[in-house]
């Protein structure tokens, strides 16, 4: 195995990383094991104590290792591959650790990949074992076989077909330094059977971590003190912040920069979090189903700063249209985010922490009387935001009949405090869950933002849970999504995770039907769900708590039922039919074509 | 534009199909692709010749950059470069006349005739893209057989800088 490396985050630069110890003290140097036994360890040594996963024939020699280990390393046995790996990212992306899955080869494998699919588009650090046929049968359409490494390869950031014994150690430690250094993401190990029960004397190398030179890019002095200056002149400045914020830990650093400028923020759907939403500085989201303020702001700007973000179509709509007025600094930790879709003025390839921490300082540097001299330059610019504000806050409309879809996070948000980690789908619900669940913290809010995966919530929930136990975890899903990976359900159940899950059931594909409704003449094509299962019965089959309110004089109680229930708790949350998200941007559309309202 | 790429990459299963495979997802093609050992044992030099601008081709290099297992990506056109290709060319040679017109031809383009027959002829050419094509186009009116060419290998002149890398401008 080629010794490799990986960016790291540049405030590590002066320290070495220091390879994990390849043997732990109860793991005796010269003890021959087999690769089973080689592969558990490692995983342990790699500080995973919760792994995800489903036994099957190719990964038999790993799960009875597992159950030697069981006390160092607890297995929880889902009913889906897909729900392990889901599990897994919830809990990664609750706690910024890599998440562990383990599948069997072939449609243990396939079931994964959606899962997979998901991290990879939101940078979640994952380590996923497959199983795979003995070595000397690859390729010969072998019983449950699939050429997972193949069918992988776009969706990981780095893989593995380990070929042999003696590389298994080094392969998984350097498995987990990928999956967690740099812009995080999954990496998957495809372990054939016969590595796993060959015994091995002795490992061929150990995984040394050495510093990339041409993948680190020390923060040019001259181009900080440039962003220093330019922020501090900036009339009608911006941030615009996204998962970056989260991933690097950089909220405390954003606020102390815009606060010193007094400059507005406004995350990205990743972003959410990240910056408080309730702050004063805080515009609310971007995007398609962002604020006006935030999407006018972006339009009229004189300065975007874009940190830990992609320039996303879902965040920029029409290119040409986006940010038109402004000079644009993109700081990412990815170089090839720099200058993908937009072409940025002053470009800095940086992990955001360490980015802010250095333009704070800067500023602090700053005389008080500069600082105060762009505040006030500022004044208009934030005259004119805040007449945005005013003009189309987000608002929820109330009926004495049926029960509002926004009031429900509302409501959910004002039982919860709003410190519950909310976890959704992709649709409707999702959107909701953004623009009415306020956000204090990082990792309060975990949702499957690029690949946009139904079904995602649930087990993601599970996994947030597990990883926060003392915390409320919330899954928003819709009706369709929650069909998705329901069977997960059970899991929850045999090892007491307290999460909830509030199905926002509106017997539609309710974003789909928004969009056939505003853009295809309201022709509701494969979009109804009236036809489903008694979701409280369902709840109760699998020993869950179930609870349904249709009316809003039940909203209040219900919820509070579910909230106290000391297990899951299912709530059937029956709201209006028709209800859309706005505002909406239609795709690919100039920010200003922003339809606020329904045309009615 | 056509671009040359340059890319160091391990000499490992499965690697090259992640540079092949992002040039795909990614919308890229792919003209030739070549690749061989280097100094370095473990390490294997790929070039790739593909189309586009200024903004793609930085792209691309940034995409493969990125992959854990590419440690230098480059365009070798953006500096003085010496760039060749082989080409084995099976051309017919029914008459007289037709044989040493080729071997004229052979002689000016300083290739080689490697196999011969009553009627056809197996040539080894070799030079830059428009010396081959154009011997190519030369030999056409003979007919051709069968062409079988290696794709483009490039290095950087010695007097040139380092070429090009992605790591380079941090403002632009």
């Amino acid at each position: 195995m080629t010794a490799f490396y990986d960016f790291r985050d540049m405030r590590d630069a002066s320290t070495e990383i220091l390879a994990p110890e390849t043997v732990l003290p109860s793991e005796p140097e010269n003890k021959q094991m087999r690769g089973a036994e080689i592969l558990v360890r490692g995983l342990i040594r790699n500080g995973v104590d919760t792994i995800f996963g489903l036994p099957g024939g190719a990964v038999l020699h790993i799960y009875d290792e597992l159950w030697r280990f069981r006390d160092e390393i607890t297995h929880y046995l889902v009913r889906h591959e897909q729900g392990a790996v889901h599990a897994a990212e919830g809990y990664a992306r609750a706690t910024g650790k890599v998440g562990a899955a383990i599948v069997t080869s072939g449609p243990g494998a396939t079931n994964a990949v959606t899962g997979i699919a998901t991290a990879y588009m939101d940078s979640i650090p994952l380590v996923v074992i497959t199983g795979q046929v003995p070595l000397p049968v690859i390729g010969t359409d072998a019983f449950q076989e699939v050429d997972t490494f193949g069918l992988t390869l776009p969706i990981v950031k780095h893989s593995y077909l380990v070929r042999d014994v003696r590389d298994l150690a080094a392969i998984i430690d350097e498995a987990f330094h990928i999956a967690a250094t740099g812009k995080p993401g999954p990496v998957v190990i495809d372990v054939p059977k016969d590595i796993t029960g060959i015994i091995c004397d002795k490992p061929r190398k150990r995984f040394e971590p050495v510093l990339r030179e041409d993948l680190f890019f020390p923060a040019d002095e001259a181009i900080l003190d440039m962003i220093a200056d330019r922020l501090i002149e900036a009339e009608r400045p911006i941030f615009y912040v996204g998962g970056g914020i989260v991933t690097s830990g950089a909220a405390d650093e954003l606020m102390k920069v815009v606060e010193l400028l007094q400059a507005p923020v406004t995350p990205t759907l990743m972003g959410l979090g990240g910056f408080p939403t309730a702050h004063k500085l805080s515009l609310g989201m971007l995007g398609m189903h962002g604020t006006y303020a935030a999407n006018m702001g972006v339009s009229e700007a004189d300065l975007l700063v874009a940190v830990g973000v992609r320039f996303d179509d879902r965040v920029t709509g029409k290119l040409a249209t986006f940010a038109p007025q402004a000079e644009i600094i993109h700081i990412d930790i990815d170089p090839s985010n720099i200058g993908k879709v937009k072409q940025p003025h002053i470009s800095l390839v940086s992990d955001a922490r360490s980015a802010l921490e250095r333009i704070a300082a800067r500023l602090e540097a700053r005389d008080a009387a500069e600082l105060n001299a762009g505040k006030a330059k500022r004044e208009p610019w934030w005259k004119k935001l805040k007449e945005w504000l005013d003009a189309v806050p987000f608002g929820c409309t109330y009926s004495a009949t049926d029960i509002n879809p926004q009031q429900v996070i509302e409501e959910l948000h004002r039982l919860t405090n709003g410190n519950a980690i909310i976890v959704t789908d992709v649709g409707q619900h999702q959107m909701w869950a953004a623009q009415f669940y306020p956000f204090k913290r990082s990792r309060q809010w975990l949702t499957s933002g690029g690949l946009g995966t139904m079904g995602f919530g649930l087990p993601a929930a599970m996994g947030a849970q597990l990883a926060c136990p003392d915390q409320t975890v919330v899954a928003v899903v819709g009706d369709g999504g929650f069909q998705m990976t329901n069977q997960e359900i059970i899991t929850a159940i045999q090892y007491k995770i307290p999460m909830k899950v509030l199905i926002m059931n509106n017997g539609y594909l309710g974003m789909v039907r928004q969009w056939q409704e505003m853009f295809y003449d309201r022709a509701y094509s494969e979009v109804d769900l009236s036809v489903s299962p008694d979701f409280v019965k369902l709840a109760e089959a699998y020993g869950a708590l179930g609870l349904r309110a249709t009316t809003p004089g039940e909203l209040t109680e219900v919820l509070q039922k579910g909230l106290a229930h000391d297990g899951v708790t299912i709530w059937d949350i029956v709201v209006t039919k028709e209800e859309n998200v706005f505002p909406i941007i239609p795709a690919g559309q100039d920010t200003r074509n922003m339809i606020l309202k329904s045309a009615e | 534009m056509r671009n040359t790429l340059s890319i160091l990459v391990a000499n490992e299963p499965g690697e090259l199909s992640r540079i092949v495979g992002l040039f795909s997802a990614r919308g890229y093609n792919i003209e030739t692709i070549s690749v061989g050992k280097t100094l370095e044992e473990g390490w294997s030099r790929c070039t790739i010749v593909t189309e586009g601008d200024d903004a793609v081709i930085d792209q691309i290099l940034k995409q493969c950059i990125r992959l854990a297992r590419v440690r230098e990506a480059k365009s070798v056109t953006s500096l003085p470069h010496i760039e060749r290709e082989m080409a084995l060319i099976d051309v017919s040679a029914r008459t007289p006349d037709n044989r040493s017109e080729i071997k004229n031809l052979v002689d000016i383009f300083r290739a080689k005739i490697v196999d011969i027959t009553h009627d056809r002829l197996i040539i080894e050419a070799s030079g830059n893209k428009e010396k081959v094509d154009r011997f190519i186009g030369l030999l056409e009116p003979f007919g051709m057989n069968e062409i079988v060419r290696t794709g483009y290998v490039a290095i950087n002149t010695l007097g040139s800088a380092a070429a090009r890398t992605m790591a380079g401008d941090s403002t632009s």
